[in-house]
């Protein structure tokens, strides 16, 4: 399958992405797809740090997952003016996918992930967090698509998205898009956007934290969320820490 | 210690505070109690530069410096505490982690070394023994899933660790029941009873001042002291009311 145009904002997975981009990029860019396949019974977890250095502004992954497998995948977005990590994710009999998304961005990057995960067969899970803070005149989106085929019954899926807007100026956007063929299903979404807690913040200062360190302390509360499902806490502490670093250089 | 000099402040254009003087010595205990609408938040806000009350004339001096030039963050390395009436929660954030993070940012401020996690740790386990307070709710998120009481004794560990000069503690014991009063009166004491320490306690009640003997109790009506006296007016008050004693 080879792409005859580039995608515009006029398509509803595109519709937040960086319009200057989308026009300018070379066409290959929208169509490299990475596939991944995690057999029967195995389990796989990928992770982005937010220090890799970036191939290319769009990262696309079609991913099956084998009956019972599982699928995991934790990335952070920090870098622009445009990133975007987008997953297909297929999953077989009781397979299940896990996601932690995490955007933290300023100037005016547009920063974001794509998700569409395929309840092909009975009781397969996922389960996906997304965590955005921005900046500046900066953007995070985060549109996840869950479809549950006709004969998916017992599908538990949930997906929430949360954001942070440091600044006047900064936008998230998030849409949630449910396409249900079967009855006996769960999915559940839930989303926020809003301004980081001031009373939170003046607590934190009144004991003594410089506002610089209280801002720190509440968004790694904020964005451990994303990452509360990586078992191993050396690596989770990693994750944390390397998207927290941006942070201090940027934000503040 | 503390002069505070014909202070008004005011909250969206509300004027709140108005003129509005107190001194507090060393090694003093004041209990400033008033009707509802007084202004007595707004005082302790004040004193803690809560973003949004804006003075608009007076001054405060604490420690020989001007307060009101200070960012929140600096008031309390200069040795100020604020207790607060309503502990606010923080989720995802432990009290040792917070609490640590906040000492030694406090330390830093000062010239003095960090505390290392051991060194930490042994001092909050001092400070939540004195307020009875096991150290596995330490180890919890700031104040989320707290009870009312809960959170007005972790105010009062949180105190202990940081050890302030001044504490101005906002109806630290609404919420109380009459043992958990008892023992954050006697943390009050234990932490805050020095020659070199005072303390301004901010109640709608006579009942903790029975642990907490102040040496001076003060009306605050319509955002300036009406009246001030020895622990007896406080007893007058709970007695008459505000409108017999300030009349």
């Amino acid at each position: 399958m080879t792409l005859i145009a580039r995608p515009t904002n006029r398509e509803e997975d595109w519709r937040y992405s960086d319009a200057a981009f989308l026009s300018t990029a070379p066409i290959e860019t929208f169509d490299d797809w990475r596939s991944v396949t995690v057999k029967p019974g195995a389990v796989l977890r990928e992770t982005v740090q937010a220090g890799d250095a970036a191939p290319s502004a769009v990262t696309r992954c079609r991913v099956h997952v084998g009956a019972g497998g599982r699928y995991e995948h934790f990335a952070t977005i920090v870098s622009g003016p445009y990133r975007r990590i987008e997953l297909e994710v297929t999953l077989d009999e009781g397979a299940h996918f896990e996601f932690g998304g995490v955007t933290l961005g300023g100037e005016s990057n547009v920063q974001e992930f794509v998700t569409r995960v395929i309840h092909a067969q009975p009781g397969a899970t996922s389960n996906q967090v997304v965590r955005a803070v921005q900046w500046g005149q900066s953007t995070g989106n985060f549109l996840g698509r869950i479809e549950v085929v006709r004969d998916a019954q017992k599908t538990d899926a949930a997906q929430n998205f949360r954001a942070i807007l440091l600044e006047k100026g900064a936008s998230a956007n998030t849409k949630p898009e449910l396409e249900i063929f079967a009855d006996d299903v769960k999915c559940a979404h839930g989303a926020a956007i809003g301004a980081l807690d001031q009373t939170a913040a003046f607590y934190m200062a009144a004991r003594g934290l410089p506002p610089e360190k209280a801002r720190a302390l509440l968004v790694r509360a904020f964005i451990a969320d994303a990452f509360a499902a990586i078992d191993d806490e050396t690596q989770r502490e990693t994750m944390l820490e390397d998207a927290l670093a941006h942070l201090d250089e940027s934000a503040l | 210690m503390l002069i505070i000099d014909s202070l008004h402040a005011e909250i969206d254009g509300k004027k709140i505070l108005n003129g509005l003087s107190l001194t507090v010595n060393a090694g003093e205990v004041h209990a400033i109690m008033g009707p509802n609408g007084a202004g007595k938040s707004t005082l302790a806000y004040v004193l803690g530069g809560r973003p949004g009350y804006e003075v608009t004339g007076g001054s405060v001096t604490f420690a020989g410096q001007d307060l009101l030039a200070m960012e929140p963050h600096e008031r309390a390395a200069v040795g100020l505490f604020l207790g607060f009436q309503y502990p606010v929660e923080i989720p995802g954030v432990s009290n040792v982690q917070f609490l640590r993070e906040a000492l030694n940012a406090q330390r830093i401020q000062r010239g003095e070394e960090p505390l290392t996690g051991g060194e930490f740790l042994k001092l909050a386990k001092e400070k939540a023994a004195l307020l009875r307070m096991d150290m596995e709710m330490l180890k919890r998120q700031v104040n989320v899933g707290f009870s009312g009481g809960e959170k007005k004794r972790a105010e009062m560990v949180q105190m202990g660790i940081l050890n302030p000069s001044l504490a101005i503690l906002d109806e630290t014991d609404s919420g109380l029941d009459i043992d958990a009063l008892r023992v954050v009166g006697e943390g009050i004491n234990a932490i805050m009873r020095a020659p070199d320490k005072a303390v301004v306690l901010i109640t709608h009640y006579q009942r903790l001042l029975d642990y907490v003997k102040p040496d001076q109790v003060h009306i605050l009506a319509k955002g300036r002291i009406v009246k001030s006296g020895g622990p007896e007016l406080a007893l007058e008050l709970e007695r008459e009311g505000y409108d017999e004693v300030m009349a």
